[in-house]
């Protein structure tokens, strides 16, 4: 077990029935390290990231979270959890409970916040996702760009060392996506572990450390964000990339 | 439009009561001050022979009502944890639910109510021969006798003891909420609720000694007598109104719980939440809002199928009522008219509880 890597994914393998969406995924991540998943839809790049905190169980292979790895056993699944935030493409904020409760949920339930503390952190997180006057409001009374900072408030709330993000702005109008990129980019500059699907190219080009290139369940290419877009090597990626910068 | 509405509502009374009086029927509501001369094997408060029809219509009220009530908590229990079974990741667990399910829903009420009416009188022994537990429990053919106690001079303030068992309680889970919410420590409050219960049990023992004795059935003659009894009747209809309804709930439940999208489970794993902190914090909130409105359909059929239990002789409303004290007293407009104003009345009272829970859980929305 290397101490430097937080995440360490080795030969995972992931089937759904009979359709193979994994094949022989190999993957480390120093902590702090920014990375970007692209890939055409439907090559498993959202799986993978899902893999990392269980939401989707893996049928071969290992993967460590910080140095915990990640079997069927629950303590292990719920550590892994407790240290790992995810922000979903369609936010699935909690739509019976107000921005504040949305945020103080987890700490209060998972780790034994007491509430007025689990309060004042969330406030906090919100001022920093730049909502802090959003907090009594309902999720359904939010523009889809508040909702998604909310999101990635909540999840911040618990405190997490990496964060994962699945396509955080492919739900949103073109208006809306500047605000929530420019919540994680500020995210990124304060040292956050972070791995994100997205196609959004000016964003990797400005935080990622590594960009990769997911087809049909396998990593093709991987690379500094620069090398990644200036020379691809695979004659996958230069389609790929063609087909998202050519429009 | 109105006026021509009026006039056929007017046309159709003056009709009835002219054909009525032309056939010598007594009408008006005079009768319900009469001696209804028979008696009933369940009643909530006292009546006998020499009671008034007005005394016999409460009884079956009180009747109709306490079934009801059991049957809609029975049926809500049940309902909810089959619901979920249904859902659950274990095999067994799902498929025995389904079971369930169709086998209850599919069966007309009346012939699992003469089910499981047929199944007590036939299957179960006669009072000699009784099931027993323990001298104090006994099963046969003629109910179900449960130990219980008659009060004695003091007796009477135990409710009012108990109510501030209960509200001392309240307090203190109150403040146990508060405490958690505020420290974020869960505490051992056992030891509060505890010492409420000595608190009030102790006064009590001082205050009025053991104002009760036991009450235990036993077999008098033909039957048992003291006791706590429930006739077959009673047990046969509770049994079969509240797994009959909690096969509907189960499926209604089910259907709430599957409208919470996707996301909402996955979101809930992924900040870490426990999967009872998820369903009750998250899942179950949300799944009300599709789950109510069906869910009071369910109470009020429940509530109007208890008037089936004429099948086997309960005493409830319609048995009672608008069968034996119609047959008695011939007045059928009156009785009919009284008997359809009483579940008017139920069902719009249980409505109204719901649609007042219901909005208190409606989402907040732009």
């Amino acid at each position: 077990m290397s101490g430097k890597h937080i995440i360490e994914i080795s030969h995972l393998d992931k089937y759904f029935g009979d359709f193979h969406v994994l094949k022989n995924i190999n993957l480390s991540v120093a902590a702090g390290e920014k990375i970007v998943i692209c890939g055409p839809s439907g090559s498993g790049k959202s799986t993978l990231i899902r893999c990392i905190n269980h939401l989707e169980s893996h049928d071969g292979g290992d993967i460590i979270v910080d140095g915990v790895p990640l079997d069927d056993k629950v303590k292990n699944i719920d550590h892994i959890r407790s240290e790992v935030g995810m922000v979903f493409q369609q936010f699935n904020l909690f739509p019976h409970m107000t921005v504040l409760e949305n945020c103080i949920l987890a700490p209060v339930w998972v780790k034994g916040v007491p509430r007025s503390e689990a309060e004042a952190l969330a406030l906090q997180y919100l001022e920093r996702v730049r909502i802090p006057d959003q907090a009594d409001k309902y999720p359904g009374q939010l523009s889809g760009g508040q909702q998604q900072r909310v999101a990635i408030a909540r999840s911040l709330c618990m405190q997490p060392r990496i964060m994962l993000f699945d396509e955080p702005t492919s739900a949103l109008d073109p208006e809306m996506i500047k605000e929530v990129l420019e919540v994680m980019v500020d995210l990124a500059e304060q040292g956050m572990t972070m791995l994100c699907v997205t196609h959004e190219m000016g964003f990797a080009r400005r935080v990622a450390d590594r960009v990769i290139f997911m087809d049909e369940g396998e990593i093709i290419e991987e690379n500094t964000p620069t090398a990644f877009f200036d020379n691809p090597q695979n004659e996958r990626t230069k389609l790929f990339l063609s087909q998202i910068i050519g429009d | 439009m109105v006026a021509a509405f009026i006039g056929l509502i007017w046309w159709l009374v003056d009709n009835t009561v002219a054909n009525l009086a032309r056939q010598n029927v007594a009408t008006g509501f005079g009768f319900l001050d009469n001696n209804t001369g028979f008696d009933i094997n369940q009643k909530l408060i006292a009546y006998d022979e020499t009671s008034s029809y007005q005394r016999l219509l409460l009884v079956g009220l009180l009747n109709t009502a306490i079934v009801s009530v059991l049957g809609i908590l029975f049926a809500t229990l049940i309902g909810f944890m089959v619901g979920l079974a249904r859902l659950s990741d274990n095999w067994l667990v799902s498929k025995l639910a389904f079971i369930y399910v169709e086998i209850f829903r599919n069966l007309p009420l009346l012939i699992q109510i003469l089910f499981w009416y047929v199944l007590l009188i036939e299957i179960l022994p006669h009072p000699k021969k009784s099931f027993g537990l323990w001298e104090v429990f006994f099963l046969n053919n003629r109910g179900l006798y449960l130990p219980w106690f008659s009060t004695l001079p003091g007796g009477g303030y135990l409710l009012w003891v108990i109510g501030l068992f209960g509200a001392g309680c309240f307090y203190v889970a109150r403040k146990a909420r508060n405490m958690r919410e505020l420290t974020g420590q869960t505490k051992a409050y056992v030891r509060n609720y505890i010492l409420i219960g000595v608190i009030c049990l102790g006064g009590y023992l001082s205050l009025w000694g053991v104002p009760f004795e036991a009450n235990l059935p036993a077999l008098k003659g033909f039957n048992f007598r003291g006791g706590l009894s429930f006739t077959p009747e009673f047990v046969a209809l509770l049994v079969a109104l509240s797994l009959y309804t909690a096969s509907f709930i189960a499926e209604i439940v089910r259907a709430g719980v599957l409208s919470v999208s996707k996301g909402q489970f996955e979101a809930a794993k992924a900040l870490g939440l426990p999967s009872s902190v998820a369903m009750n914090k998250v899942i179950i909130p949300q799944a009300m809002r599709v789950i109510i409105p069906p869910l009071t359909s369910q109470y009020l059929n429940l509530t109007k199928n208890s008037s089936l239990a004429a099948a086997i002789a309960y005493p409830e409303l319609v048995s009672v009522f608008a069968g034996t004290a119609l047959n008695q007293t011939g007045q059928a407009v009156e009785i009919i008219f009284i008997t359809m104003s009483i579940y008017l009345f139920l069902s719009l009272l249980t409505s109204f509880l719901m649609n007042t829970y219901n909005a208190r859980v409606t989402l907040v929305e732009k």
